[in-house]
């Protein structure tokens, strides 16, 4: 492996360039119009101008990437997050044209993306899913028939579903009916599926992930967990490391079921699988995602080590060089996503950055894609950086935290650093006493 | 007449008024897709609209004039 193309962008494309200059590694940037004057062009050894700014002309482009990738002789493909980075068929293609794909086979990411798939390989597995219906249900008769079958109260979801739209929790068979009738309409809208299916409602859900690692001969390990429960509009706000809800045996058994369901699909690269936990630590598969996650620096901050080194090492086909005994939480790490967003309704803020200046602090290392000039345009993402803390406990991370949200200086568009600075100082997220439902107890508390 | 104006860049998703139609302020008119989200637009007063300014797929800055109301 000499060179490898980038298909992505932003900061995660900044991130992978680290990793491959310091391995002696050639980069290819590929960008989009909008993106022409960010740093990470500027980075990578070369740099190929794909399309327009909307992402199916651009970054979604895959004749264009497949392009850039002939004409500067890379000889393998990192697709970071996001965007192609979980398309089966965008792996395929490179693997046809001879390139290295940085991920799982096409056929592991195909299995996966699929939902109900995952659901049937994993239960046959041995790993926890939640008790819900293997095929989707067609009519109001068969999902009440099905929540009967589970208890009330009940997740009702879309099939093709994602990112928390088309989900209605219902606590009877009446709230069922009704509820089947307007998310089957959204679902057809929004997905152009209206297959649905019933789970089991888990209550004071956590989200806590495994994050995995596995080479071609066989051998996965797990990086530990990352807790997640913080999130607005279903997305993630703050990560970390470790999860101070789980104790030593949820952990061992949590790490243990993730090392399993990567096993049972034979994984290659790394990975991440997470789980839903409820009150009383039983957890459940929720998904597999095939690719390096955004939060990554969370365990490499916590582990000390560099997942992108992990996943060249896993393409080139070598043994993975950390063994699980390695792998210890030597810290507390805490990620902030710092978004271009109102810090109050969350809605996006575009614009030009007139001034940036991130923290510069021990312990506090910044994961960015912007700078002051920079034009934070409506066609991607709105995370402009990743802020992640670490410290030898918890209280230490917390208090560097606020410490760097404070120091942190964007002007010219909002950010939701206000935010992220009322959520450390939170009793609750202090107490570690967190879930899912946080950032909307909050607010039902302040309105 | 009355504008009502897009609150943000983004592209336009969809239409959900057409000329003819009486409006209600707070009603949506049209949603924009930003940064990955789709953000509606209402109308900030009553009124009948007399021109859609926009169709779906045009991109709209900060600003940009929407509909004209009667």
């Amino acid at each position: 492996m000499r060179k490898v193309l980038i298909a992505n962008r932003g900061e995660i494309a900044r991130r992978i360039i680290r990793t491959c200059r310091a391995q002696g590694v050639a980069t290819v940037a590929v960008f989009s119009e909008a993106d022409r004057d960010l740093p990470f062009v500027r980075e990578a050894d070369e740099a190929v101008h794909i399309g327009p700014p909307p992402v199916p002309h651009s970054y979604l482009n895959v004749e264009a990437i497949i392009a850039a990738a002939r004409e500067t002789g890379a000889d393998a493909v990192h697709p970071g997050y996001g965007l192609l980075s979980e398309n089966a068929a965008f792996a395929r293609r490179c693997r046809d044209e001879g390139l290295v794909f940085i991920g799982p086979s096409p056929e592991v990411i195909a299995q996966m993306g699929d939902k109900l798939t995952a659901r049937r390989v994993m239960r046959e597995a041995g790993v926890p899913v939640v008790p819900g219906c293997e095929d989707p249900v067609n009519t109001p008769d068969e999902a009440a028939k099905v929540a009967a079958g589970i208890g009330y109260p009940v997740m009702l979801k879309a099939s093709a579903g994602g990112g928390g739209i088309g989900m209605q929790v219902c606590r009877d068979e009446a709230e069922l009916r009704q509820a089947y009738q307007s998310a089957r309409g959204r679902a057809k809208a929004y997905f152009g599926s209206d297959a649905m299916y019933v789970e089991a409602y888990v209550e004071s859900p956590r989200h806590i992930e495994v994050q995995i690692a596995g080479d071609a001969h066989g051998t996965v390990i797990h990086l530990l967990e990352r807790e997640c429960s913080i999130q607005r509009r279903h997305q993630k706000v703050l990560e970390e490391s470790p999860s101070p809800f789980l104790d030593e045996l949820a952990r061992q058994r949590l790490c243990e079921a993730a090392v399993t369901a990567a096993r049972a699909v034979g994984y290659t690269g790394v990975g991440t699988v997470e789980f839903i936990m409820d009150g009383k630590k039983n957890f459940y598969f929720l998904e597999m995602n095939t690719r390096l996650q955004v939060e990554h620096p969370v365990t490499e901050e916590m582990t000390g080590l560099d997942l992108v080194a992990l996943q060249l090492e896993i393409a080139r086909g070598n043994a993975l060089p950390v063994a699980q005994a390695e792998v210890r939480a030597l810290r507390h790490a805490i990620e902030l996503r710092v978004y271009a967003e109102d810090p109050v309704t969350f809605l996006p803020s575009p614009g030009t950055i007139t001034f940036y200046r991130p923290p510069q602090m021990d312990g506090v290392r910044v994961d960015d894609g912007v700078e002051t000039g920079t034009q934070v345009t409506p066609f991607y993402d709105p995370m402009i950086a990743k802020v992640i803390v670490s410290g030898t406990n918890r209280e230490e991370a917390i208090r560097r935290a606020q410490e760097a949200m404070r120091q942190f200086e964007v002007t010219g568009i909002k950010t939701n650093i206000p935010f992220l600075l009322e959520v450390l100082g939170d009793e609750a997220f202090r107490r570690g006493a967190y879930t899912t439902r946080f950032v909307e107890e909050r607010k039902e508390k302040t309105t | 007449m009355k504008n009502v104006t897009a609150s943000m860049a983004g592209t336009v998703i969809n239409v959900l008024v057409q000329a003819g139609d009486q409006v209600n302020a707070g009603q949506d008119v049209v949603v924009l897709e930003s940064m990955k989200m789709e953000v509606p637009i209402q109308a900030e007063a009553d009124g009948k609209v007399a021109e859609v300014k926009v169709h779906v797929g045009d991109f709209v800055n900060d600003g940009d004039v929407i509909l004209v109301l009667e």
